[in-house]
């Protein structure tokens, strides 16, 4: 027994088929509301094919993915197929690439070819629909031998949902943006922590903030969520069987809309083979912190017959995602106890790095463009980018947000500990450089990339040339973590490891105060978007676009720093 | 002729929203959002029972905004103080609107003003209210409100605030001195049920200054007051 299958209407045409595929996976998909009751109160929320989540769709790398969607609500949705290399059209946000949403009682057939393997999801890109239950997992299976060995294999589809629908939760957010942290300073912590810190310390912070006029508290902006794993509650307790000895392949999958989890199985250390459906060398930790919209594949091996509880906890620490992994049906491991809630700190700020900013000022200036790395134009090597590497491994002790209240002796994934399994085809270094600031203002709700909203007059789309490295800095000036998420290409994560062997990633979780660099090629044509997967800061504007020309009909692929050499060209094909 | 000047700044600034308002990150339709507070409070002090109904809130998006208010006061089962306002309020910084637009009182008298002026939040968490107005008659006056939060608990917490008015000459008219008029510190103890409802208890004290004092004397009204009550803030 494997994964739960879904093949209701899964129709496998392959030997009628006049495509060029070898196979065709056909699936059908059902966009309903309907009266769902997961909290004890019933409530209308979005089901596909009659289920929160949807079904896991299961499909082969090399073959023909067909799914018809069928729009039965009142008002547009889509699909979007996080983390898939495809064609613009299929890619399903609409008023992006020629699609534009399925309108009500309308069927749009999404088509596109399997370009890869690994776990990935899918979900609403419309509205606020996805906080509302139009979101599932999906598996892509390897065409041939599988680099990842296991006797059993579950997708773990950790998820928030919530009594008050998403467009209810937006609306609550811009009445009044601190209207669900019930974890606010009070007069009492206050004084708690003149007793603990002495008074002139705490006065200073108290000041510090006041003077920002922003909240150590801002772990998350919305609390009152019951943590789902694959649709059930903690007490309905979803329950992966095994025999002890088995190797288990787990893929962790958050597709939360707002949640960020301290992810770990009492007392079974995970192996991560994949991160965001990318191999990666096999790192074992106790536990990760599991950004919006990553997936993670781990593979443990319990040994006794004992149940382990598998523990997402929100970062806020309001509640817990819990599961079971056990020998029977029935079964439960200890249960969890809440670790404490941090508090965010100056060094969240960005203050104390050296790089001061601005806060009190959301309007940056437009993406900062500059080609830097002239001399080391026709390096195959690439010491000259060593300074930068360091970026995405800035684990700022002082942090308050990344205290996990990791336990003594147990070790944590770090971004830097990922490294990819196959060398990355593309290791040009990049002929220029795009900060892309990450800004907001709490006090209104307000998000935005390079200080505009998405749909802002003089919102302009990041313009880069076919086939172009670049590399792509974000900066984060907010007091939040911003998990940004690029569609249509796979970023490389700059983080410390070889470059041939950066990690591909569709979800770089940056955190609060810190700056994160990333590596893309951008050999795939049109337009896409990339923006904070935290919903409501999407849907509040954290929004903007990649436009990838389209590839020169001469065949020679120039990049900007190409132009700026004249004629020293890459073939990379 | 006011109720003319009121509709007309009304429309004008429901035109300004609908036209200019944000755009939806998905559908490119409009985001329009709206807070309402709406208190209604009656309490007792040294001039007898007074009742309170204000309303204040917006609706828009992050820029643009139709800011709306009331405030009216009743004693003795007359109305006493009655303010409508109807303003055009602009983001123009991360914590501050500006706004602009029309006030028009019924009571004490007849009166409408032009409105400018700024809200937002100023450093170490004041709610600051600041309005320039200018009357029919050309007369100027200015208020100015502050107001902060300090949570006991996550339910529990009290809210200082003050307000300041002034006037720039005499307004006969209104018994107004020149300069400060008067002033009123208060202090609020909410209890909140929910976000959208807080029972709250208000303790508060009015004075007149200067001028405005004096009239009030040689006409026998009392300089100060002080009232306790009993209040409902209700938020949709």
């Amino acid at each position: 027994m494997t994964i739960i299958r879904f093949w209701l209407t899964t129709v496998l045409a392959a030997s009628l088929s006049f495509s060029a595929f070898a196979n065709q996976t056909e699936y059908t998909l059902v966009i309903d509301r309907e009266a769902v009751n997961i909290t004890g109160k019933t409530v209308d929320r979005i089901t596909i094919n009659g289920t929160i989540p949807g079904p896991i769709l299961e499909f082969t790398e090399g073959d023909e993915a067909v799914v018809h969607v069928i729009n039965k609500l009142d008002e547009p949705t889509s699909v979007h197929w996080h983390g898939l290399l495809l064609p613009p059209k299929m890619d399903g946000v609409p008023g992006m690439g020629g699609f534009s949403g399925i309108a009500p009682g309308e069927t749009f057939t999404y088509r596109f070819p399997l370009r890869q393997n690994g776990t990935y999801w899918y979900h609403a890109h419309s509205g606020t629909q996805e906080q509302d239950g139009h979101y599932a997992g999906m598996i892509i299976h390897p065409k041939d031998h599988s680099p990842v060995e296991a006797d059993r294999d579950y997708v773990v589809l950790i998820s928030d949902f919530h009594e008050h629908s998403g467009r209810r939760i937006m609306q609550n957010l811009k009445k009044s943006p601190h209207y669900y942290n019930f974890s606010q300073r009070t007069v009492g912590d206050f004084f708690a922590d003149v007793r603990q810190q002495g008074w002139s310390k705490v006065w200073r912070d108290a000041r510090d903030w006041g003077q920002m006029r922003m909240s150590p508290t801002d772990l998350a902006d919305v609390s009152g969520y019951t943590f789902l794993i694959n649709g059930k509650t903690a007490e309905q307790n979803w329950t992966g069987v095994f025999k002890p000895g088995e190797r288990i392949r787990l893929r962790f999958i958050n597709a939360s809309a707002m949640s960020i989890y301290d992810l770990r199985i009492k007392g079974l250390p995970m192996t991560v083979v994949q991160a965001d459906g990318q191999y990666v060398e096999p790192v074992t930790v106790d536990e990760l912190r599991f950004a919006v919209a990553e997936t993670y594949d781990v593979i443990v091996q319990p040994q006794s017959h004992d149940a382990f509880t598998i523990v997402a906890e929100s970062i806020d620490r309001t509640g817990f995602a819990l599961g079971t992994l056990a020998p029977e049906i029935g079964m439960r491991g200890p249960q969890p106890t809440h670790r404490p809630r941090a508090l965010l700190t100056m060094a969240d700020m960005g203050h104390g790095h050296g790089h001061d900013h601005d806060h009190s000022n959301p309007s940056h200036s437009a993406p900062s463009e500059h080609s830097g790395h002239e001399g080391h134009e026709g390096h195959e090597g690439h010491e000259g980018d060593s300074q930068h590497q360091s970026i995405g491994i800035l684990e700022s002790s002082n942090s308050g947000w990344a205290q996990a209240g990791t336990p003594e002796g147990h070790t944590a994934l770090r971004y830097a500990d990922l490294r990819s399994l196959t060398r990355q085809p593309d290791n040009r270094p990049p002929s220029r450089e795009i900060v892309v600031t990450l800004d907001g203002s709490m006090e209104r709700f307000i998000w935005t990339l390079d200080g505009k909203k998405f749909g802002d007059p003089d919102f302009k789309p990041i313009q880069l040339d076919y086939n172009e490295r670049v590399r792509i800095i974000f900066q984060n000036n907010t007091m939040m973590a911003h998990p940004m998420h690029l569609h249509g290409m796979f970023m490389q994560l700059e983080n410390g490891q070889h470059p041939d062997y950066l990690p591909s990633k569709h979800v770089v979780n940056v955190p609060p105060g810190q700056q994160m660099s990333v590596l893309l090629t951008a050999d795939e044509p049109g337009e896409w978007m990339f923006h904070c997967h935290l919903l409501y800061h999407m849907a509040a504007g954290m929004m903007g676009v990649m436009a990838v020309a389209e590839a020169d009909p001469t065949g020679e692929h120039t990049g900007h720093h190409q132009h700026h050499h004249g004629g020293h060209h890459h073939d990379h094909h | 002729m006011t109720i003319t000047k009121l509709m007309i700044a009304v429309s004008l600034a429901v035109w300004l929203n609908t036209a200019v308002a944000d755009a939806d990150p998905h559908h490119k339709g409009q985001q329009i959002f709206h807070a309402f507070w709406l208190e209604a409070q009656y309490g007792g002090g040294n001039e007898g029972g007074i009742a309170h109904l204000d309303l204040d809130g917006w609706i828009g998006g992050d820029t643009h905004k139709l800011w709306l208010k009331t405030e009216t006061k009743q004693q003795k089962g007359r109305l006493k103080e009655n303010e409508l306002w109807a303003m055009y309020s602009r983001n123009v910084a991360e914590f501050w609107d500006v706004q602009a637009g029309f006030r028009h009182d019924t009571q004490p008298e007849s009166t409408s003003y032009a409105v400018f002026g700024v809200h937002g939040l100023a450093p170490y968490f004041l709610k600051t209210d600041a309005h320039l107005f200018v009357s029919d008659y050309g007369d100027v006056t200015a208020r100015l409100k502050q107001s902060t939060h300090l949570l006991f608990t996550q339910q529990f917490g009290i809210e200082p605030y003050y307000r300041l008015d002034l006037a720039a000459q005499r307004v006969d008219r209104q018994e107004l001195g020149r300069g400060l008029t008067s002033g009123r510190l208060g202090l609020r103890f909410n209890y909140e049920i929910s976000r959208e409802i807080t029972p709250y208890l208000d303790l508060r004290y009015d004075r007149k200054f200067g001028g405005t004092a004096r009239i009030a004397s040689s006409n026998d009204q009392r300089r100060d007051s002080y009232t306790v009550s009993l209040g409902l803030r209700l938020m949709f």
